[in-house]
């Protein structure tokens, strides 16, 4: 599952050797992320990002257990617990900050490596299965990250839990059933809270079974690269570690620094003041509005605002509702069909002028989506979101797909290696003209 | 075919929001939505500064002075129909009150407990291990001494609200006769008996009666002149403490854990431009070598 040139694990303390033979487990991390990993030697700082999401999912699993030492699931208790935490237990402010701004830090790193995907055409063969388990993986961590905001129990927590299970009231037939059945009750309660917090607890783990065939799918073919053009010789790759160990180490770094501020200095910036009143299932808060991650498919749920009916009659075939939350499961399942929406030869954005251009409106339209949904439902708002949402499926489902069939793509260079010298000698001298085998 | 699908079904979802687009827009045109007198006269908060602001911000011993008057006012204003759940009398150790203070602060509390002959529901005298009592048994009772309104529990207000401190201290100073404006405005609107008019409070109606209503309503022991204004800062500046009483530490452990991560990522970027830097020296070398793959 490597190139031919991949250097190989030799053992060479007796204990190492002893335990290879009967455990190879120091040989499977050195050909994943060691010496043993040959990696294109142009990859630039937004290929950090997958590195700084795994570092995030073990930070959230670590202070999250640590929190649920504390945390009591029992919605009478629930909202006093989180104080408890925060007051009483050593150190527990640091554990719960860290953990509230943990889930925006994984947010805010698996956007920016989806958008890499995005511009640098990493969804391509043949690394689909790769893109597949990818958005796999961000879809589980929206819903673990739904419940986690849900067991604080705050008025944020109940009201967003009571929006979001709404969700499957809209579904015919057997919607209400379905959502009763779901939360235990009629509204968010006791039944609710205990299993949000158990599948909260849950899924992080099988998040991280899916991040490990993530890298396994992504070891076969290897990593992609900024110019898109595949790995062809051993000059256009360098060993994971030292090489990328070390860029990774300086990106964590600067992480790091970017997260503490918020830990330490605004730590309650990116949540809402009405998550520290406790949960009260009368009084509806003056707006309910989700954590900031998920503001774009709030807007685009809140955007389909008329019924879809037989025109001129009485006839409603999909009501607003439930085509509102179509468009939001849409506008993530969409994903799941790039490499077979999107059929330029081209990977990179870079060589594409056409799909580069979409890509930028693509990228305000997101930001301009997440702004509307984390504003209250009035104009101009509304309507903003509305024209930002019909771009978004324009984008994926029309724009994207006419965009591969007529664009003429600028010229690749021949290699990585020519990428990155500006010449590839051996190329010119005519020594190394077809690929390594 | 996942392209054909995908461009009927893009089509009639971006048509579908275009529509509703179209839809709003045309119903904005013909009615616009009518301004309410809440969207019109209700206010930002005052300014208010604190220590506890700003990055370096935190409580330190010539801050106690105020966060202890700032108690004097809850205690013997605010803690009528105010709970303050989540803080313990022993907490108070925290803004300088020595362990015999607080000691005679908590017994100074009457706390529900159970008379150890009879085993029946009892009052007792507080220890620094309890927390602040409340003040109405239930719901039901808050309700019913409050115009239907139930006081929030103060330990968390100035994190719950928007504006914090400054909200807190906004409100209390607040309150004032309806501008004629307003009715000038908006006649059908009105402050119903009861209910006093506030523009700092979201729909400018406020159950509360104002808590501080003359200079010297509190009597400061340490001789700060207790106007109005300076009890509501103080109060303020309290509640910002009982939200969170890590908030010194917070930023005080803050600031070394920026600094070491500072030099760790210098020594990354360092270390990292070095091993880069050797390796482009050897990378060009040997591209240049033109026949090295075959040699090998």
């Amino acid at each position: 599952m490597s190139f031919p040139w991949a250097r190989h694990y030799e053992p060479k303390a007796p204990f190492m050797r002893w335990l290879d033979e009967k455990l190879p487990l120091p040989r499977l991390v050195y050909n994943a992320i060691g010496a043993g990993y040959p990696v294109p030697r142009n990859l630039n700082y937004w290929w950090n990002f997958g590195v700084l999401a795994g570092f995030c999912l073990v930070l959230q699993i670590v202070t999250g257990v640590i929190l649920a030492m504390h945390y009591a699931a029992n919605a009478t208790i629930a909202f006093d617990s989180t104080e408890h935490i925060m007051r009483d237990v050593n150190w527990g402010w640091l554990i719960r900050y860290a953990h509230m701004n943990g889930a925006s830090a994984f947010f805010a790193v698996l956007y920016i490596h989806l958008f890499r995907g995005f511009f640098y055409g990493s969804y391509k063969a043949p690394r689909e299965m790769v893109w597949l388990l990818g958005v796999t993986i961000f879809l589980l961590t929206m819903a673990t990250g739904f419940m986690g905001y849900v067991l604080p129990w705050g008025q944020m927590s109940f009201w967003g839990a009571k929006v979001i299970t709404g969700f499957f009231g809209a579904i015919p037939l057997v919607g209400e059933p379905l959502q009763m059945w779901l939360l235990g009750g009629y509204a968010p309660d006791n039944a609710a809270l205990n299993r949000f917090f158990s599948l909260h607890f849950l899924l992080p783990f099988v998040i991280a079974a899916v991040v490990i065939l993530h890298i396994w799918a992504l070891h076969i073919p290897g990593s992609s690269n900024p110019t898109g053009v595949e790995v062809k010789d051993e000059s256009d790759t360098v060993p994971f570690h030292p090489y990328y160990t070390a860029k990774d180490g300086f990106g964590l770094g600067v992480f790091l620094i970017i997260y503490c501020l918020f830990v330490f200095f605004m730590p309650n910036a990116l949540g809402h003041a009405d998550n520290y009143i406790p949960a009260n299932p009368i009084a509806t808060p003056a707006e309910i509005v989700p954590e900031w991650y998920f503001w774009p498919y709030y807007a685009i749920l809140r955007a389909f605002t008329v019924d879809f009916h037989i025109p001129f009659t009485e006839f409603i075939i999909i009501p607003a509702k439930l085509l509102g939350v179509m468009a939001m499961f849409l506008s993530i399942l969409v994903w799941f069909f790039m490499p077979w929406l999107d059929r330029s030869p081209v990977r990179s954005g870079h060589y594409r002028p056409t799909f580069r251009k979409y890509f930028w409106v693509l990228v305000i339209d997101l930001l301009v989506l997440g702004y509307c949904g984390g504003k209250p439902a009035e104009e101009p708002y509304v309507m903003l979101g509305q024209l930002a949402a019909a771009y978004y499926f324009l984008h994926f489902l029309v724009i994207l797909p006419l965009v591969s069939s007529f664009e003429r793509p600028e010229s690749l260079p021949f290699s990585i290696t020519e990428a990155v010298l500006g010449s590839d000698k051996k190329a010119v001298l005519g020594e190394n003209t077809s690929p390594a085998t | 075919m996942v392209r054909i699908i995908g461009f009927f079904v893009g089509l009639f979802f971006g048509v579908m929001a275009l529509w509703a687009f179209g839809i709003g827009l045309y119903t904005q045109l013909t009615s616009p939505p009518e301004k309410t007198a809440a969207s019109v006269f209700h206010r930002q908060p005052r300014e208010l500064h604190l220590s506890s602001d700003g990055w370096f911000g935190h409580w330190g011993e010539k801050d106690y002075a105020q966060l202890q008057r700032g108690f004097q006012v809850y205690k013997e204003v605010c803690s009528a129909c105010h709970s303050l759940n989540h803080v313990a009398f022993r907490d108070l150790t925290e803004i300088g009150y020595s362990d015999a203070e607080v000691k005679a602060i908590a017994a100074g509390f009457m706390v529900p407990g159970i008379d150890p002959d009879t085993g029946e529901s009892t009052l007792r005298p507080g220890t620094p291990t309890d927390y602040f009592p409340k003040p109405f048994a239930n719901d039901v009772a808050a309700r019913a001494a409050n115009h239907n309104a139930i006081p929030p529990d103060l330990s968390l207000i100035t994190k719950a609200r928007d504006g914090g401190a400054a909200y807190v201290y906004s409100l209390i100073t607040g309150f004032q006769s309806m501008s004629p404006d307003v009715k000038k405005e908006f006649p059908d609107f009105d402050t119903p008996p009861g209910l006093y008019y506030n523009p700092y409070f979201a729909n400018l109606n406020l159950a509360m009666p104002p808590p501080l209503t003359s200079n010297g309503q509190v009597q400061y022991k340490d001789g700060t002149n207790p106007t109005v204004d300076q009890m509501a800062r103080d109060v303020a500046a309290f509640l910002v403490w009982t939200a969170e009483p890590s908030l010194s530490k917070r930023h005080q452990v803050g600031w070394p854990v920026l600094g070491f991560l500072l030099f760790a990522t210098i020594l990354a970027y360092l270390a990292k431009k070095q091993i880069w830097a050797e390796n482009k020296q050897e990378f060009a070398e040997e591209v240049r070598r033109p026949a090295r793959r075959k040699a090998a």
